[in-house]
């Protein structure tokens, strides 16, 4: 076979200033708007680092790579903008792993951009050289090697294009030395024309038609929304209040569907509400918006929603059927498809189906458990919900306080709660928050996360001081893995295998050496007034909170079970 | 069940790397994979062969389809389909067998393309299963070595698709 690049660009008409491939890229962002971005340096992106001297890029230098990687991805799901992350060859580059996976999961637009080794050295294992093109093959929307400097412009504006476009992700640009050396000329790119690529699908009218008419016959609909919807808040709050249609948020769509609003449901699966379960098992139309149908949500496939009809709107056909196969489907863009969908639909009253939902709620609130004693982390995720009341970027690590927060944090605009939902990245929170923090979210981010996942990226401590970036931190101190410890005291008897730290730092010094007030806070009496101390000082800080180190996230539907299967209880 | 699947990529460096490794990864079998050359210089023609239970190879299809580089896959039914194989076959035998041998090849049809006293080099081309006919044939005697460039097909196109 034939695997030739033909593509020679014509030099365009335009500006001939020769320029250094760098000094391209450097020019390219800036005219993108990309002037914040992640990074850390090396041998082999040298080039590239002159070109942003003094270039009025913003960079901020983290502390490891993958901390840059997830500040973009921090930045991009706070902001909706293309998140950028340098990285070196070889070390750099592998270090960037956990954070592209992440993006891609999530579908979160990020530019990802790696020295490597001159083109004339490639594949002579020479120093600090990784294939990180190979490599990230099943962890990118799309991935670049480039070899020839006449294509850098086209390929950075195709990356920029398809990170951002259509189900977002991340894109990896690999490039050499010597490419970032080379003269080129500039010139604007040409506009991205990649063939068979369909950024905004437009959906098949009739089956629009068909879901409306389904919807208009459904005595009890449920939207399941996910985070594909993020772009359609007002949309969705239109049709549900105009049909009375009940609306399940997962994850990462939390906060795209207000949580105080009667209708919603809230986090749908394993540890969501009971009455967000209850209302799918009861439900005659689930309609999946931009959604995956993953398995923390529908454990079951075969008994999912036994008396629902599915439906199933995505931009992504490969979405659709996937894990379940539903009675109808919509491909297409999902904001062009309700806008549609808006036109066709005849509004109507549910009352029946409106007071079951608020009969529901009523019956089976999430509440914080009761008790003296130590903290519950329960009450510390409240105390946030409440002193911020919806005016904060809340961004979570992995793990039961991540799960706590999705069940007790209101979120109530979309990109307000940011989370690592498909890879479950502990480590996550620290940097994601601190990206959140740059993109000038306009309120307050309030990072909560684990005493095991803050140990995962708490290098950058540094660069939060460094930069002055107003995170407030407040660590859910358990003194172990209690996510994991949880399963072993409900799967293994008990048998706290690797999960209980026998030693951890004092948060709260450590803050203080990097710079960072830190305060530890153990009486259940002074927690409201330490939290609101925390969020009322300017600048970063860091709160350690001594929470009940057995507590347990409960409801709990055990992997693989169905949506009424609570753990604990007879069926 | 089988599935033949033509898929047209633009013709990029690592595409065929993009296109097995996702059918390998999300645990498919591979039975063939062939690239190479259309009519157009910038694209290039995948044919590939996969095993496995029916929803899961629609599924492939779908993956397949939504890879940056794919223009189109069309899947294609055995029945009506335009198909083709080449295969380069090397028997030994012993110097007594050789005129069986060569009666042989000549009712088979194949063509030879290398000769020594006691082996022989034949080429077939042609469907899958003349190809197949062809190795039984020879199968009673030594077949030292095989080359099999695995399916390519043509879907019927439509005027205008
Ligand atoms: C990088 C990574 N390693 C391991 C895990 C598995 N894991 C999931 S939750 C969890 C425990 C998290 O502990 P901590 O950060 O203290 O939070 P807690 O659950 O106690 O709130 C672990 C180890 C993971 N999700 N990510």
């Amino acid at each position: 076979m034939t695997m030739t690049t033909s593509k020679h660009a014509s030099p365009a008409a335009s500006s001939k200033a020769a320029v250094t491939g760098s000094e391209a890229i450097v020019k390219f962002l800036k005219d993108s708007g990309a002037d914040l971005v992640f990074g850390y340096p090396g041998g082999a992106i040298i080039p590239f680092y002159d070109a942003l001297y003094g270039s009025g890029i913003r960079h901020i230098l983290c502390r490891h790579e993958q901390g840059a990687a997830l500040a973009a991805d921090g930045f991009a799901r706070a902001s909706g903008k293309t998140g950028v992350v340098i990285a070196t060859s070889g070390p750099g580059a592998t270090n960037l792993v956990t954070g592209l996976a992440n993006a891609h999961m999530d579908s979160v637009p990020l530019v990802a951009i790696t020295g490597q080794v001159a083109t004339t050295s490639i594949g002579t294992d020479s120093f600090q050289e990784a294939d990180i093109y190979g490599i990230t093959i099943p962890i990118t929307k799309y991935n670049y090697l480039v070899k020839d400097p006449a294509d850098l412009l086209d390929v950075l504006s195709e990356a920029f294009h398809l990170a951002s476009s259509g189900r977002p992700g991340p894109v990896l640009i690999d490039l050499p030395k010597d490419i970032q050396t080379a003269a080129i000329h500039y010139r604007v790119p040409r506009p991205p024309a990649i063939p068979g690529y369909d950024p905004r699908p437009a959906p098949d009218p009739q089956d629009v038609a068909a879901l409306a008419e389904a919807l208009a016959l459904s005595l009890r609909p449920v939207f399941y929304v996910g985070g594909g919807a993020a772009g359609c808040d007002k949309e969705l709050i239109k049709l549900a209040e105009g049909s009375d249609v009940a609306v399940a948020t997962t994850l990462l769509a939390k906060g795209i569907f207000p949580d105080s609003h009667e209708l919603s449901l809230g986090l749908p699966g394993m540890h969501g509400s009971k009455y967000s379960n209850l209302a799918i098992n009861e439900s005659d139309l689930i309609v999946g918006l931009g959604v995956r149908f993953d398995d923390r949500v529908v454990g079951d496939v075969r008994g999912f929603a036994p008396l629902a009809r599915v439906a199933h709107v995505d931009v992504d056909q490969a979405e659709i059927g996937k894990r379940l196969s539903v009675d109808l489907a919509v491909h297409g863009d999902l904001k062009l498809a309700l806008d549609l969908l808006i036109k066709k639909l005849k509004p109507r009253r549910r009352p029946e189906w409106h007071g079951r939902i608020q009969e529901l709620k009523a019956r089976h609130p999430l509440t914080v458990p009761s008790g003296r004693g130590a903290i519950k982390p329960q009450a510390a995720v409240k105390a946030v919900s409440d002193l911020t009341r919806g005016k904060a970027v809340i961004v979570t690590d992995v793990g039961q306080h991540q799960m706590w927060a999705a069940q007790f944090i209101e979120s109530n605009r979309p990109r307000r709660f940011l989370s690592s939902g498909g890879l479950g990245a502990m480590g996550y929170g620290l940097p994601a928050a601190m990206g959140a923090a740059l993109s000038g979210p306009g309120v307050p981010v309030v990072l909560i996360t684990g005493d095991g996942g803050i140990q995962m990226n708490i290098q950058e401590l540094a660069t939060i001081r460094e930069n002055d970036i107003p995170v407030k931190i407040i660590v859910s101190n358990n003194s172990c893995l209690g996510m994991v410890r949880q399963w072993q005291q409900f799967f293994c008897g008990k048998r706290y295998s690797e999960t209980v730290f026998r030693y951890n730092p004092d948060f709260s010094r450590l803050a203080q050496a990097y710079g960072i007030p830190g305060k530890r806070v153990e009486d259940p009496d002074l927690l409201v007034k330490a939290i609101s101390d925390l969020l009322e000082a300017p600048g970063p800080g860091l709160l350690d909170i001594q929470v009940e180190k057995e507590e347990n996230v409960l409801p709990m539907i055990p992997a693989g079970k169905g949506q009424t299967d609570f753990f604990g209880e007879e069926a | 069940m089988k599935k033949i699947m033509s898929i047209l990529v633009r013709n990029r460096p690592g595409v065929l790397s993009h296109v097995a490794g996702l059918v390998t990864r999300r645990g498919y079998n591979v039975e063939s994979i062939a690239a190479g050359p259309t009519e157009n210089r910038e694209i290039t023609r995948i044919t590939l062969v996969v095993r496995g239970e029916e929803h899961n190879l629609d599924q492939v299809a779908k993956q397949i389809r939504k890879l940056i580089d794919v223009i189109r896959v069309d899947p294609i039914p055995h029945e009506d389909a335009m198909t083709g194989e080449l295969a380069l076959i090397t028997v030994s035998f012993t110097p007594e067998k050789k005129s069986e041998i060569m009666n042989l090849i000549g009712l088979l049809g194949l063509t030879i393309k290398h000769i020594e006293k006691d082996s022989a080099t034949v080429m077939i081309a042609g469907s899958a299963q003349s190809v197949d006919t062809a190795i039984n044939g020879l199968s009673p005697f030594f077949i030292r070595a095989m080359a099999r460039t695995g399916l390519v097909a043509l879907p019927l196109y439509d005027n205008g698709s």
